[in-house]
């Protein structure tokens, strides 16, 4: 404690402790740093170096791996149709399920922005789906509400969606739409946080609602709309237990939910080609990677940062 | 006289209005609503009305569904699958909490070298397919002996590798008054005092916010417990869910669905007690971003 005092006495007159001291807490900041940086190195950086590597080769885990050039790469795109069959199901999937989803939790959001009574009630309502959808369970009861016999075939009689190819991809589709409360809430937030003022002077000007949300509400709420956009789409190229469940883990019917994560999955766990399923991943991280690269490059001329307006 | 007579004119068409608004979220809600109330009256049916009627409502309610769920599956009983949920949900929370809070802490608040690169990587690493650094975790885990143990489900979060909590109680950091750790440094505080005892309880939102979101999401894993565990005794809830992917047949529906309803328990506890964090957390992370 006095030297502490001493210290403070001293400093107005000789700036000698200062370096010390700012040494001392760039050391702290590692410190607190070194359990995120072990983990970005270890559990990161150096996989991703290591898959890297291992795509250029045949690895079954138990033998060493064997250099084999671009083999994978040309074998997945030339000579494995299940491999495109599940590029296709993976697009097509992310093309419906995304803008629905997105389109829901705005549409809600919006209604729930006018409410004044019961609008928190209904937001966690919403929301509860979101943290319950990802779960087995929930898959389960998808898989057995779109089965034959199930709700959906009594309802509306068009036999069990999982069993047909072209509408098993729908089910699985419509179980992200139905987790769209986590957006949602985003959305709410970010329509909250629009200044009064702005509809009140479009009031004035005589602004019809629609031309409001035209020319106030979309381009005052876009960086909350390219936020979601972005999360969502990625974590939609990502989904595995819907489609596990749906076709017992083989991505059937006809190949119709054999997302990519389950194609990769067959093939390095249980087909146990680690190499193969390695330059999957790559493709999936650069596809992910240039997906994104095109989100942010359309976004500059869509998405309006208020801050930047002001300059 | 002319006013009110506005007013009233006025508010008459808004009313409507609102009705609408309330009858419709009603109305979705009792959509959104359906797959849950299926599941639990499910669980409830016995065999033979499972698919036969569209009734909702069990004609009977078979209660030895869940007798039969308790026994669990592969001799591996109900309460040792929960437990084992538990254990790895746990371990994952405690993990996410401390080594999350503690890079937080530095982005936030501490001054070092690289720390503008450093966190733009941090940031990239939210949008990281899993799916790329899979396989070679696992072959290091494998290497470590490790497979088929909890470590590589729990071992990963002490490491902060879930940056998306980093990003969000980095967010929370930002917005407390610096002015309380320049109080605590002329006290003589160093910067790990001031984070344990000033900055620490003030981020309490932020961490309880974390460990819930940590809790649910790792309970709700399934692909990571898929390629990592494969003796049934070491089986969480989730896997052993799995186990009924395969059986087709509807007479094991009771059951099956009997061991969702307590697998979505945790879930649907930890949602009613702490809706207000979750939902906040949510629409925070979006704002900031």
């Amino acid at each position: 404690m006095t030297t502490t005092q001493t210290k403070a006495a001293v400093r107005p007159q000789a700036d000698v402790p200062k370096k010390p001291v700012r040494r001392r807490r760039e050391g702290a900041a590692w410190v607190f740093l070194s359990p995120w940086v072990l983990g970005a190195c270890v559990l990161t950086l150096l996989p991703m170096a290591v898959s890297l590597y291992l795509s250029f080769t045949d690895y079954d885990l138990f033998n060493a791996p064997n250099w084999v050039g671009l083999r994978n790469y040309t074998q997945m795109f030339t000579e494995d149709p299940r491999y495109w069959r599940s590029v296709g199901a993976t697009l097509t999937y992310v093309v419906i399920a995304v803008p629905l989803q997105l389109g829901l939790a705005l549409a809600v959001a919006l209604a729930l922005k006018t409410m004044r009574r019961g609008r928190a009630f209904y937001r966690s309502a919403f929301y509860a789906p979101s943290l319950l959808g990802a779960s087995m369970s929930i898959a389960l009861v998808w898989r057995a509400i779109f089965n034959d016999g199930g709700t959906v075939d009594n309802l509306f009689g068009t036999g069990g969606w999982v069993n047909k190819p072209g509408w098993a991809l729908f089910a699985v589709a419509l179980l992200t739409v139905w987790q769209f409360g986590a957006p949602m809430v985003i959305f709410l937030a970010g329509l909250q946080q629009i200044p009064g003022e702005l509809y009140e002077a479009a009031e004035v000007d005589g602004a019809s609602r629609w031309r409001q949300f035209l020319s106030i509400t979309v381009p005052m709420l876009s960086p909350v709309i390219f936020f979601n956009l972005v999360l969502q789409t990625i974590q939609a190229f990502q989904v595995f237990t819907p489609a596990f469940a749906v076709s017992a883990g083989k991505g059937g019917p006809a190949d119709s939910t054999l997302f990519y994560t389950l194609y990769l999955y067959d093939r390095g766990f249980v087909a146990s080609h680690m190499g193969y399923a390695s330059a999957m991943a790559w493709v999936l991280l650069i596809a992910i990677g240039a997906v994104t690269a095109v989100l942010f490059r359309t976004s500059r001329s869509w998405v309006f940062y208020a801050s930047e307006g002001d300059r | 006289m002319t006013t009110t007579t506005s007013t009233t004119v006025a508010r008459k068409p808004l009313d409507w209005r609102r009705l609408a608004l309330h009858a419709g979220c009603l109305a979705a809600l009792l959509v959104m609503l359906y797959p849950l109330a299926w599941l639990l009256a499910t669980s409830l049916k016995p065999a033979n009305e499972v698919i036969a009627s569209l009734n909702l409502l069990p004609g009977k309610l078979e209660w030895s569904n869940y007798k039969t769920a308790l026994d669990g599956v592969n001799d591996v009983s109900v309460t040792r699958l929960l437990t084992n949920s538990l254990l790895i949900a746990g371990g994952a929370v405690v993990g996410n909490v401390i080594s999350c809070s503690l890079a937080a802490y530095a982005f936030a608040r501490l001054r070092f070298r690289f720390r503008g690169p450093l966190f733009a990587f941090m940031i990239a690493t939210i949008m990281l397919p899993h799916h790329a650094v899979l396989i070679p975790q696992y072959i290091i885990f494998n290497q470590l002996g490790m497979v088929n143990t909890y470590w590589p489900l729990i071992l990963p979060k002490f490491l902060a590798t879930e940056a998306f909590f980093v990003f969000l109680i980095v967010q929370f950091m930002r917005g407390l008054p610096r002015e309380l750790e320049e109080a605590a440094r002329i006290d003589g505080c160093g910067p790990f005092r001031s984070f344990f005892s000033v900055i620490l309880p003030l981020t309490r939102p932020a961490l309880i916010t974390t460990a819930i979101f940590t809790f649910i999401w790792t309970w709700n894993d399934f692909f990571t417990q898929l390629i990592y565990l494969f003796s049934p005794e070491k089986f969480t809830l989730t896997l052993a869910l799995r186990s009924f992917v395969d059986a087709s047949s509807t007479s094991a529906f009771g059951p099956m669905f009997a061991m969702s309803v307590i697998a979505l328990l945790p879930i649907v506890l930890f949602f009613l007690a702490f809706q207000r964090f979750l939902v906040e957390g949510m629409a925070n992370s979006g704002i900031k971003g």
